[in-house]
């Protein structure tokens, strides 16, 4: 019953078959194409933390500002609500701001010579242009509340320089979340923050998501925060422009199946001076693929133990018990799980 | 009973200053601590709380206008003693890299941008007098670029733009070992790389610890990194060092507050994410340090005795000590 309902509920997001091409000049011949990100099919839910995660250059920045409106993708269909938005994307997204983008570097993504009222205060007067500037003040003053930073003049009339790194990336999101949208796209929003200012953003994030229903997607490439902050949701493990594995995340980090999805989280490093792993990553090449002139087959392929013929080949998703995985050879690739032991907690089971 | 000879270096009440146009910022402030030779010590710590300062110290690479204002950083190398706070410029010259070499936090930069690989390598080795036929220099430099698993003849003709963040942090590890230094510092060696490849860094870093029994130091803001790799390890906080022993006794002992909060607030793939917690307030101000204990305003175990003056370092008897009133008192012995 519950089953029917949830399908036929329309996502609040629906990528598909989404491909980013980037040209670069080339030296002598014609253009390079850069093929950045290749045939993504994602769906985010209403409420739904999903997770982007994989190594640097992998395509989530991209993926994200495609999600946020920001990027129109080479070719490709973007349904926000059930509606197709390619092509006129940027328009409806931008002028309902349902979905923002909080940028990695906090610090580029404030005016730098605009005290943090003024960065607070423009986004909410322009789009209600009636509200009364006290009606403004007292919003401003709650979302104040929201992200902790208390009493509120003591922040407002101050310039950027002079925040720390979490206090920026708290401004962040007050700004983001200062215009209810729906959905907010957080890049590396923790990556620079103090592990002991780490914690309290993450449940900052996890707090809007449950008390006012926003949706996120968290992009990083620290597995651990990830598990943290969508310990209910799903995660996307990203390679070379590709998604090669989306699951829950507890299934994902319980029984990893695509052979990146094993390496990575072998090499996640544990607080525990006990915990005995195995240095030796599951791969046969430290270095990473080209996205210049990627063939048809898995981008993969060069560094994958389990490798043979028929992955040179076009292949599509495979849907295991958990997971939808991007790898042909799954009957290949070991089951036994990366962790002999994870400790669940009740959220997380 | 410690002797020197378990020590590849020592600090002893070292303090460093900034000296700067309207104030002196005193970056750290008496630090006393050892290095245990062969091992691999960490020092952890959020960002300004000086590890860059302390480990540059060593070489006399502080960032002008820093110097050592107070104590004493003595080295106990293979050629006998020396005191490195005392040293002549000439004479450090020719320490540095040679005895103590120092992978820096931005590896990017630390590269000459309009030098190839084997030019900057041939370059430190003939300005430490190193007297190489090509062919045995050539040979050095496919040997050191092979250990860190480089195409030694593809890199060493390679400009630094040429090369990607890991590759780029592996030619500064090679270049480290050039000249078969006793000591190496490592400051933030894979802040920036993806997880994969600083588990290869640090799993090639403890490799070259083992074979080679060169000790290290190493910088980090990441408790995860520090339970992996580390033998022994620092805390420091506000300039100050915290807490000190090893690994396993200051991860699960835990008689420090701070140390406390920082585990408390890492999550791990792996252990249970349901009790985590912050740490409240925020991080120091140096220019406007409180009475007492530094970490007294985001204490959850401060009491009237921490707002008077600061604490002392306390010793545990097991080479653990800490800096606060109720170190280890907490400890039930059970920890381990
Ligand atoms: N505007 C652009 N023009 C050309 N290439 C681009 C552009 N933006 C990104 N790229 C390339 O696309 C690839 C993916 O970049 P992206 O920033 O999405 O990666 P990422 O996964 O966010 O990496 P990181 O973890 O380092 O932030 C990279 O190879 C990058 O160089
Ligand atoms: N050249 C300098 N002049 C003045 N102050 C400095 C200088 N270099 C560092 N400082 C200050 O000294 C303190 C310690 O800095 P340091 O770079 O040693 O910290 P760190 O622990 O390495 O931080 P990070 O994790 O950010 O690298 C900081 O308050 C910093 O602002
Ligand atoms: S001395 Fe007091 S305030 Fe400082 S860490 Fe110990 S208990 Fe906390
Ligand atoms: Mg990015
Ligand atoms: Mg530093």
């Amino acid at each position: 019953m519950e089953k029917a309902t949830e399908q036929a509920k329309t996502p609040l997001m629906r990528l598909k078959g989404i491909n980013m091409v980037f040209k670069k000049p080339g030296a002598l011949f014609a253009d390079k194409n850069i093929h950045v990100l290749k045939d993504i099919d994602l769906e985010i839910g209403e409420k739904e933390i999903v997770a982007l995660v994989g190594e640097s250059g992998c395509g989530k920045t991209t993926l994200g500002k495609i999600i946020t409106g920001l990027y129109r993708p080479t070719s490709g269909e973007v349904y926000f609500e059930g509606e197709r938005v390619s092509g006129t994307f940027d328009k409806k997204i931008s002028s309902y701001n349902q979905v923002q983008f909080i940028q990695q570097d906090s610090y580029a993504a404030l005016n730098p010579v605009r005290t943090i009222y003024q960065s607070l205060y423009a986004p909410i007067k322009t789009h209600n242009r009636k509200w009364s500037r006290a009606r403004i003040d007292e919003r401003i003053e709650e979302l104040m509340g929201l992200i902790g930073l208390l009493p509120s003049a003591q922040f407002l009339s101050k310039y950027p320089h002079q925040l720390s790194g979490g206090q920026r990336q708290r401004i962040l999101m007050a700004r983001a979340i200062s215009l209810e949208p729906k959905l907010i796209v957080a890049d590396e929003p923790v990556s620079m923050i103090d592990v002991s200012l780490r914690l309290s953003l993450l449940n900052l994030m996890k707090e809007l998501n449950e008390k006012l229903d926003m949706s996120f997607v968290y992009i990083s490439h620290d597995l651990s925060t990830t598990r943290y902050i969508a310990h209910s949701g799903r995660v996307a493990v990203m390679y070379l422009g590709e998604i090669v594995e989306v699951g829950k995340i507890g299934d994902v980090i319980a029984s990893p199946r695509h052979p990146y999805t094993r390496a990575l989280l072998q090499a996640v490093p544990i607080p525990d001076p006990d915990f005995k792993g195995n240095d030796e990553l599951p791969l046969k090449s430290m270095q990473l693929g080209s996205l210049e002139n990627r063939g048809e087959g898995c981008s993969f392929f060069d560094r994958c133990l389990y490798a043979d013929d028929a992955c040179r080949k076009k292949f599509g998703p495979v849907k295991t018990e958990t997971a939808e995985v991007l790898c042909c050879g799954l009957d290949r690739v070991p089951t036994a799980p990366v962790f002999e032991k994870i400790i669940q907690t009740e959220e997380n089971s | 009973m410690q002797t020197n000879r378990d020590n590849i270096a020592v600090f002893s009440h070292v303090s460093i200053d900034y000296p700067l146009k309207k104030y002196t910022l005193r970056a750290v402030t008496d630090i006393t601590f050892e290095l245990k030779r062969g091992a691999i010590t960490a020092l952890v710590g959020e960002s300004g709380s000086g590890k860059t300062t302390l480990a540059s110290s060593l070489i006399r690479c502080i960032s002008e206008p820093g110097r050592v204002a107070e104590g004493e950083i003595t080295f106990y190398g293979k050629d006998g003693e020396e005191r490195l706070d005392l040293l002549p410029d000439p004479k450090m010259r020719a320490f540095r890299w040679s005895k103590v070499s120092m992978v820096f936090q931005a590896a990017q930069s630390a590269l000459n941008p309009v030098l190839t690989v084997r030019e900057q390598f041939t370059e430190t080795l003939e300005a430490h007098g190193e007297k190489l036929s090509k062919e045995e220099r050539e040979a050095k430099f496919s040997d050191l670029l092979g250990y860190v698993k480089l195409d030694a003849e593809r890199v060493l003709a390679s400009y630094p733009h040429e090369l990607s963040g890991g590759m780029k942090q592996r030619v500064m590890i090679a270049f480290a070992l050039l000249l078969d230094p006793e000591l190496i510092i490592l400051d933030e060696p894979t802040t920036a790389l993806d997880v994969i490849t600083q588990n290869y860094i640090f799993t090639l870093l403890k490799q070259i610890n083992r074979e080679k029994g060169i000790s290290m130091l190493l910088m980090t803001h990441d408790i995860s990194v520090v339970a992996k790799f580390a033998d022994y390890v620092g805390v420091m906080y506000g300039g100050r060092l915290m807490e000190y022993g090893d690994v396993r006794t200051v991860f699960h002992r835990r008689r420090h507050p701070y140390t406390a909060g920082l585990i408390g607030a890492t999550p791990s793939i792996i252990g249970d994410i349901s009790e985590m917690k912050p740490i409240e307030g925020s991080p120091p101000d140096l220019l406007h340090l409180p009475k007492g204990c530094i970490f007294a305003p985001r204490c959850p175990r401060c009491s009237d005795v921490c707002l008077t003056e600061e604490p002392p370092m306390r010793e545990y008897g097991d080479g653990s000590k800490g800096k606060c009133y109720f170190f280890g008192e907490a400890d039930d012995g059970k920890g381990n």
